[in-house]
């Protein structure tokens, strides 16, 4: 700190002096400029911005300066000082952005890298499609009914109105369990669930039978002893065979697609009158958009509603039923159905977790 | 059933619009109206010259190793008499033929099915000019037994064209009548429904006047209740043996795929294919006496025409003369009495039998014929004595029989019974309105005869008496599709109904999906194993001798027979499916499977027989369910390799008995309910690895690594892990929780217990959550620790504990009260000491 000047001139403050100043301002430029990284930016801060800086030191000797000049000195020490001010933090923020940058490029992976460490599972496209249909039944105002895949003879054949020697009862086709006179069977088809609904249920019914049934063919490439059904019945007033064709014309598209419809062929099954096979419409069919048969459906035939204790003069119904297997080997075009049965996990795995 | 096309339309009123109807055309009829067509197949192509020929000379050249004929045969007319007949030599190696004999010729530059095409060509040594073909290379039937010789006749001469001489134009339609339609295993009962659908008139075959009977043709005797219920002969004599069958009927039953046997007896096969009355032809004088229609003696013995010797069952109905049964009855005849080369008086018969009995029969013997095809059916009841007729008539025709005039016709035909029906149901089950006398017209169309009245309130009725080849006209319903399926179901408009809101799923079917989807999202792939299991999986299993899991039902007819039993439990079929993976080169393999298992029930009930005919009591429905086995849904798991796989992160994770037990827990999680694991030793489970399941104190499952003995047993990877529980045991409910959010803050806390081996994790834990009350938020195991700081036979739990209140901060005295009293319960239950 220099003493009182007494008589004082201020060209003998050099220190004050525009040059020095703007000397102080170039080097503090100079050298903020050339920190190369925030550490060599932090080291060179204090000696223009620091205590010891030589524009705090200037400033020091502003009380030297005779009043008349303290003011324009002050006002150019601080332009100064703002000056340096502005280049460190203009370097400070440019060193910021680059350390930032630089951290992210060293933190950067090869994203396409695996991680399947526990991969997902699958459900058997057998079950999705199966829900699939229920829900859209259930969306028409249709519950799901469930029952027993070992019946009794009479849910599987007698109250659906199959004579005792009806030929579908024979060996042939119909896996008989347990003693001879036991009166069980793997059930042929899904209809002893419509029978227990009947039985179960308070008129008016509306249920769809998803579910797993038994006949003895042996295993191929378009058959299989073990497979899937969903049938549907409705058991209401005035159910008419146009209300069968609507129902199975809407469950069609649901499943297919808009352009799908369906075609009624007479046909005879013991427990519906009038029956039909059941074709559809199916646009992305192998060769060209043609008729598939999908199954069989008809009127509920009268001697089933009596076994079930329903008035036919009072009720009537309709009902129908496809092979899911069928309806997905189809759809889907599989060649061999087969791989529906076997398990292996090559095939199940695709389908994923939903239809 | 094979049927040609021109044959069909023969009985069709055709008119111009119909004149020149296509096999196409005719198919979409049959399928219009539910005759199911399974192919139609045109003849040919044949086309040039293909002509009737007349073999002239027969040179035998003997050097070659099979027999070949030079044959010069006549193949037209001399021009003017006294020159020679245009001739033609064919090389041929067929034998079945003499000098004399009228045959078809393809002559060079005809094309045969198959574009076989004829040329002139040299030949073991001849120069060959044109081919003396057989059926099958006309395209007729199959038969290449060798070459089709023709009946001689005097409209046919050599040189006419054969194309239009045997019709090989013609188109053969099979067609699958449903089981229901007996009368349409033949010609009437198909150009019936053809002129039905079409909408033509129609000329009844079978519309023939039968003479009456002037006495018996020979006594017979049913003597079989129930089993015939129409059993007619009739007797032709002076039958010439030698009369070949003519043309017409042979080409009919070449394209049915019917064999030409003899005359007699192609008659009864072309009668039956044209009336659907199947017939049997015996020879009068190798029969015994009268006739009996009784069932078989047990070991009773018949030689059927087919040449084998089959043991009767008491079940079955034989037509008997003195010396024994003489004829399988409805399926097929007996060799002692059939008509042979010598046979000159045939005795011709026509029955009706009960359809189920030859169904039996047929099932017993494996031996279905055309004739038992249509017994199995329904036959027409009125059909025998003109069935008799026409064979008859055809036998004097072309055999010169002489038909005698007695006729036995013994049974009494049940007769149809009346249908009432409101004449507006049919339009009320189509939902369509038709044209004011569609239904009485539809049924006449049928052959039925038909009234139209009024019901006691007036409204219109309409009675329909079913004609005799329709017994399947028994209800309203009946009629309805007659009348639906002749107007076309293509008509009946497509209108959806309108169905009550229903409920939507159950919570265990929602349950069961969400419990599908869960484990699917956890790694596991679900399969569909059959439910057929060999006994010996349980031996393999290691179970006990008295295990409950032994205890099954057993399928009759099983397509394998060591794999007939059901199974009580899901694991075998999964493990099969584990294993056929592995076998295929999976190695990571975690599956899953939920189904009905089968459970008999130690009280077996025996099944009821409840009648149809209404809704059976309450009771009765009770017994048909008592004598239903068990069927729980179950859901299991299988897993094997690593549940983690390895990687370029570094090693995988094995599967474990842990991972079997957590799929436990993530079933019971999704299904709401809280599952407890305690330590049980099962097989098939590794007796140390092994959890059982509980909720609510009662035993669901298992869970836990598989027994090594079972491994190699069933040759599945080491350490292969399962888990099974019954679903049903689980209860079903609402998930019903009410969260409370606290806004303060938590205090966190550690504490490591040593307690003996034996102590169970999860009994500890439960008891520190119970210790530490309602502030305790969150208890979680993070280290498990043993070694000999610990001291022997002791292990070192570790913990982190999560405290809040719900209603203030709390403050850390109160957190370490909580956490001394979660201690102490532990201490006090478990012997737990705090570890310093």
């Amino acid at each position: 700190m220099s003493g009182a000047n007494d008589p004082y001139d201020p060209k003998e403050v050099a220190a004050l002096s525009p040059d020095v100043l703007q000397a102080a301002v170039e080097k503090a430029r100079e050298e903020f400029g050339s920190a190369a990284d925030l550490d060599a930016l932090a080291s060179v801060k204090p000696a223009h911005l620091g205590d010891r800086s030589p524009l705090l030191q200037a400033r020091r000797e502003i009380g030297a300066l005779p009043p008349q000049a303290r003011s324009e000195a002050g006002k150019r020490v601080n332009e100064a000082q703002a000056l340096v001010k502005a280049a460190y933090e203009d370097r400070l923020a440019r060193l910021k952005v680059e350390r930032d940058e630089r951290v992210l490029r060293e933190e950067g992976v090869d994203v396409t890298l695996p991680w399947d460490r526990r991969p997902r599972g699958a459900r058997h496209p057998i079950t999705t499609l199966s829900e699939r249909i229920g829900d859209v039944f259930v969306g028409m105002g249709y519950e799901i009914a469930e029952g027993p895949e070992l019946e009794g003879e009479w849910f599987n054949f007698d109250a659906l109105n199959f004579k005792k020697d009806h030929p579908a009862r024979t060996m042939q086709d119909t896996f008989y369990a347990g003693a001879r006179d036991s009166g069980l069977v793997l059930r042929t088809h899904t209809s002893p669930v419509q029978i227990r609904s009947l039985v179960d249920r308070d008129l008016p019914v509306y249920v769809v039978c998803p579910g797993r049934t038994f006949r003895t063919d042996e295993l191929d490439t378009t058959h299989t002893p073990v497979f899937h059904q969903v049938e549907g019945l409705a058991v209401d007033k005035g159910l008419t065979m146009a209300h069968l064709k609507g129902t199975l014309d809407a469950f069609a598209r649901a499943i297919f697609g808009d352009e799908a419809h369906v075609r009624l062929r007479p046909s005879f099954f013991p427990f519906t009158e009038p029956s039909a096979e059941l074709d559809v419409w199916f646009t992305a069919k192998k060769g060209g958009p043609g008729w598939v048969e999908w199954g069989g459906c008809g009127m509920v035939n009268p001697n089933v509603l009596r076994a079930c204790g329903v008035d036919p003069d009072v009720y009537s119904g309709f009902a129908f039923g496809m092979g899911i297997e069928r309806t997905l080997q189809f759809r889907d075009g599989i060649p061999d159905m087969r791989d529906m049965v076997e398990g292996d996990v090559r095939f199940t795995l695709p389908f994923g977790t939903e239809a | 059933m094979r049927i040609p096309v021109s044959w069909l339309i023969q009985q069709l009123e055709l008119t111009e619009d119909h004149r020149d109807i296509g096999a196409t055309e005719i198919a979409e009829a049959f399928i219009r109206v539910g005759i199911e067509v399974e192919d139609v197949l045109p003849l040919g192509p044949v086309t040039g010259p293909v002509v009737v020929g007349r073999v002239a000379q027969i040179e035998e050249l003997t050097e070659f190793k099979k027999p070949i004929r030079y044959c010069t045969v006549e193949i037209g007319e001399p021009e003017e008499d006294g020159e020679q007949p245009l001739t033609t030599q064919v090389v041929c190696g067929a034998t079945n033929f003499v000098e004399g004999d009228v045959v078809v010729v393809a002559l060079p530059g005809a094309v045969l099915p198959g574009d076989f095409a004829i040329s002139e060509r040299k030949t073991y040594g001849k120069v060959s000019r044109g081919m003396i073909c057989a059926a099958d290379e006309l395209g007729l039937g199959d038969d290449h037994s060798g070459i089709l010789v023709l009946p001689v006749d005097d409209d046919v001469a050599p040189g006419d064209d054969a194309i239009e001489l045997l019709g090989l134009t013609d188109t053969v339609i099979e067609l699958a009548p449903t089981a229901d339609r007996g009368y349409c295993l033949s010609m009437r009962g198909l150009a019936r429904e053809l002129a039905c659908a079409l909408d033509l008139g129609f000329a009844d075959p079978a519309a023939i006047d039968v003479p009456a009977a002037e006495n018996r043709a020979i006594a017979v005797d049913l003597a079989a209740e129930g089993a015939c219920s129409r059993f007619a002969v009739r007797r032709v004599t002076g039958v010439d043996p030698t009369a070949p069958t003519p043309w017409h009927i042979r080409r009919t039953l070449m394209l049915a795929g019917i064999r030409s046997i003899s005359l007699a007896v192609d008659i009864t096969n072309f009668v039956m294919l044209e009336l659907g009355q199947p017939m049997h032809a015996f020879d009068t004088s190798r029969l015994r006496g009268g006739l009996t229609v009784r069932h078989a003696v047990a070991g009773e013995k018949l030689v059927t025409l087919d040449g084998v010797e089959r043991t009767l069952d008491p079940d079955d109905i034989v037509i008997s003369d003195e010396s024994g049964p003489v004829s399988l009855a409805g399926v097929m005849g007996g060799a002692s009495t059939e008509v042979r080369d010598d046979s000159t008086d045939i005795l011709l018969e026509a029955a009706v039998w009960d359809p189920p009995s030859i169904a039996r029969a047929v099932r017993r013997h494996k031996l279905p014929s055309e004739a038992s095809r249509r017994y199995e059916r329904v036959v027409d009841p009125a059909l025998p004595p003109v069935a008799l007729e026409r064979a008859a008539r055809l036998l004097r025709q072309y055999g010169e029989g002489s038909i005698q005039p007695g006729r036995t016709d013994e049974g009494t035909p049940h007769a149809a019974e009346p249908v009432v029906m409101a004449m507006d149901l049919p339009d009320r089950v189509a939902g369509t309105r038709y044209a004011r006398g569609v239904t009485a017209a539809r049924l006449q169309q049928i052959g039925c005869r038909v009234e139209v009245g009024a019901a006691e309130d007036g409204t219109p009725v309409v009675t329909a008496y079913p004609p005799s080849w329709r017994a399947d006209l028994t209800q309203p319903a009946d009629l309805v599709e007659e009348v639906l399926r002749l107007q076309g179901y293509e008509t009946i408009p497509s209108v959806l109904p309108t169905a009550p809101a229903g409920h939507g799923l159950t919570l265990a079917q929602r349950r069961r999906r969400h419990i599908s989807r869960t484990l699917a999202e956890q790694g596991y792939v679900e399969v569909l194993p059959f439910p057929f299991v060999s006994p010996r999986v349980w031996d393999a299993f290691g179970l006990d001798a008295d295990d409950v899991r032994r205890r099954t039902v057993a399928v009759r007819n099983p397509l394998e027979a060591d794999r007939d039993q059901l199974a009580t439990t899901l694991l075998p079929g999964l493990l099969d499916t584990l294993a056929r993976n592995v076998s295929r080169g999976a190695k990571d393999v975690a599956l899953f499977h939920i189904g009905q298992v089968v459970l008999p029930r130690a009280d077996a009930a025996p099944m009821p027989d409840v009648p149809v005919a209404g809704r059976p009591s309450d009771e009765e429905f009770a017994q048909l369910a008592a004598a239903l086995p068990a069927q729980p849904t179950h859901v299991a798991v299988v897993l094997a390799g690593n549940h983690q796989r390895v990687g370029w992160w570094g090693a995988g994770e094995a599967a474990s008995w842990a991972d079997a037990v957590q799929a436990a827990r993530v079933v019971a999680e999704a299904a709401g309910v809280e599952l407890a694991v305690s330590a049980d030793a099962l097989a098939p489970w590794h007796p140390g690895r092994c959890a059982r399941l509980s909720v609510g104190g009662f035993p669901v499952g298992h869970a836990g690594e598989l027994h090594p003995k079972v491994v190699e047993a069933l040759g599945l990877p080491k350490r292969t892990c399962a888990m099974e529980l019954d679903l049903d045991l689980l209860p079903v409910r609402e998930r019903k929780v009410v969260p409370v959010v606290s806004p303060y803050p938590p205090v966190l806390l550690d504490v490591a217990l040593v307690v003996d081996d034996e102590v169970p994790v999860a009994e500890l834990t439960d008891t520190l959550r119970g210790g530490g009350g309602e502030l305790l938020e969150e208890l979680s195991l993070f280290d498990v620790f043993s070694g000999s700081q610990v001291g022997e036979g002791k292990r070192s739990l570790a913990y982190s504990l999560r405290l809040r209140a719900t209603d203030r901060t709390l403050t850390v005295e109160e957190a370490t009260a909580a956490r001394d009293a979660a201690v102490a319960a532990a201490t006090e239950r478990h012997g737990a000491t705090l570890r310093g």
